[in-house]
């Protein structure tokens, strides 16, 4: 240990304890939550909905592959059929316990219909409340994709969509063609 | 026959009392500051929640400890277990009755004042000795070792460093010490031996970065592992109050006590204290915790014949003038 190593050790040990005094005119880092609200970005992954068409008819065709995606398992839903033959979830529970918000539900489902958005404040007293129904889950608009349409891309023909033209089933394939 | 006037007694009780209980609610509420000022330190806020900026937060710590289970150990030493937490207590508060605030102003005006400050010292080693032996546990056995070797290392020249001081005043009492500051404060003919006793004073109460007994990284929080409740809050008190007594000493010793222009002695003394606090805070705040055997190493090696040059050469100017 020489006497020029003792004097820088002692001069750096100074020196830290200006720099953290000079802290003490410096702004404060911490965010004052709940006072203050936060901007989350549209692509946060907070909150699981289940979304509807811009019509207000629900996008959800029961295809059960959000439920297969989960890493944790946490979706559950059921398959049902209308008398039109369209596919809908008879019930669909998400446990938000388990649920590590992870994003491949939406990453998997072809109708955009789960969708998470940026909202993170989901604190319960109970476990068991953290299990979302349908009904908790369902939003009336159209999530982030305001004017896709499910049906009108593919999907079962119905008889009473007049309205929306569905343009995979309204011209049919031609057979004979070569073009691509 | 003693004549005892009634109302000079009743006026020095009452004195002592508020002295006492100013000292007591001070270090409690150094606990609340101090976490504060870390905060404004370290760019975050301390606690600000409870009250106007967290200024409740005192009360609320306290409602919290009243109402925490006060367990006592069943594998523990019962009787030595309770009293450890008194023993810290007591003894850093026993040393404010000789620190004079004021020209007027102190409980006792004793001839061996700062030694009395060194026996306290001493003896509140057997708090941690107490505290870690009783508890019946490893980790609380391990940081009383610490807390113990490391005290006993930084006591030599916690002494030492004051020897120049002493020899400059010709005497122990406190007051003559602070009037014998009256030209030049002690800080710049003692300057090596207020250093010293900045390190020795910092490892008396444990505070960082001498904070060995209660590292809470590798033990889990020392000898006060098992303490829950008052019992807990006594040592947390306790060693605010040593922080606020070795403040208070490092004024009267270096920084002149009360004296000072323009304003009234007690507001020097306090002003002089509270920019120690503030000091030792911001220690706390900057310099990351030494290894073990490298504190003990330091003590000897390095702080240990700096006094005791000091001492020497203060000796040798004194005798030459």
């Amino acid at each position: 240990m020489s006497i020029q190593y003792i004097i820088l050790a002692i001069f750096t040990q100074i020196r830290s304890i200006f720099l953290t005094m000079k802290h003490m005119f410096a702004k404060r880092e911490t965010r004052l939550y709940p006072d203050h609200s936060v901007y989350l970005s549209p692509r946060y992954r907070g909150r699981i909905v289940l979304t509807k068409n811009p019509d207000g008819k629900e996008r959800c065709v029961a295809c059960n592959l959000c439920s297969v995606v989960c890493p944790v398992s946490c979706i559950s839903l059921q398959k049902s059929q209308n008398k039109f033959g369209r596919w809908f979830p008879l019930f669909f529970r998400i446990n938000f316990s388990r649920c590590i918000f992870c994003g491949l539900c939406e990453e998997a489902c072809p109708t955009a219909a789960i969708q998470l958005i940026p909202d993170f404040e989901l604190s319960d007293f109970n476990r068991k409340d953290l299990v979302y129904k349908k009904n908790d889950l369902s939003i009336l608009g159209t999530g982030k994709y305001h004017n896709y349409n499910f049906y009108e891309k593919t999907g079962v023909y119905n008889q009473i969509d007049t309205s929306t033209k569905n343009s995979a089933h309204s011209i049919p394939v031609n057979i004979k063609d070569l073009l691509p | 026959m003693m004549h005892v006037n009634f109302i000079h007694v009743l006026s020095l009780f009452c004195k002592t009392f508020m002295i006492v209980f100013l000292i007591i609610f001070c270090s409690a509420f150094l606990s609340f500051v101090e976490r504060r000022v870390l905060g404004l330190f370290q760019n975050r806020f301390g606690p600000n929640r409870v009250g106007w900026f967290g200024s409740l937060q005192l009360i609320a710590d306290m409602i919290k400890m009243l109402f925490k289970e006060d367990w006592v150990p069943l594998f523990s030493r019962k009787f030595i277990f309770i009293i450890a937490p008194v023993i810290a207590f007591i003894t850093s508060l026993l040393v404010i009755a000789t620190i004079p605030f004021d020209k007027n102003f102190y409980i006792i005006n004793l001839n061996i004042g700062i030694l009395f400050f060194l026996i306290m010292s001493a003896v509140s080693v057997y708090s941690i000795l107490f505290a870690g032996w009783s508890s019946n546990n490893k980790y609380a056995l391990l940081g009383a070792v610490r807390a113990i070797a490391q005290t006993l290392s930084y006591e030599v020249f916690l002494g030492f460093s004051l020897m120049g001081v002493i020899a400059r005043a010709n005497s122990f009492n406190l007051i003559c010490i602070v009037n014998s500051q009256k030209y030049i404060w002690n800080i710049i003919p003692q300057f090596f031996g207020f250093l010293t006793f900045i390190i020795a004073g910092l490892a008396l109460c444990h505070r960082h970065p001498f904070d060995q007994p209660e590292s809470e990284q590798e033990l889990a929080d020392g000898y006060h592992i098992e303490y829950s409740g008052m019992k807990f809050g006594m040592f947390f008190i306790g060693q605010y109050i040593s922080l606020i007594v070795v403040s208070a000493i490092i004024t009267v010793m270096f920084l002149g006590g009360w004296n000072g222009p323009f304003f009234s002695g007690y507001v020097w003394f306090f002003l002089k204290t509270v920019f120690f606090i503030m000091f030792f805070i911001l220690l706390r705040a900057s310099l990351p915790r030494p290894r073990y055997d490298k504190i003990l190493y330091f003590g000897w090696i390095i702080c240990l014949p700096i006094t005791l040059l000091n001492l020497i050469f203060t000796a040798f100017f004194i005798l030459l003038i």
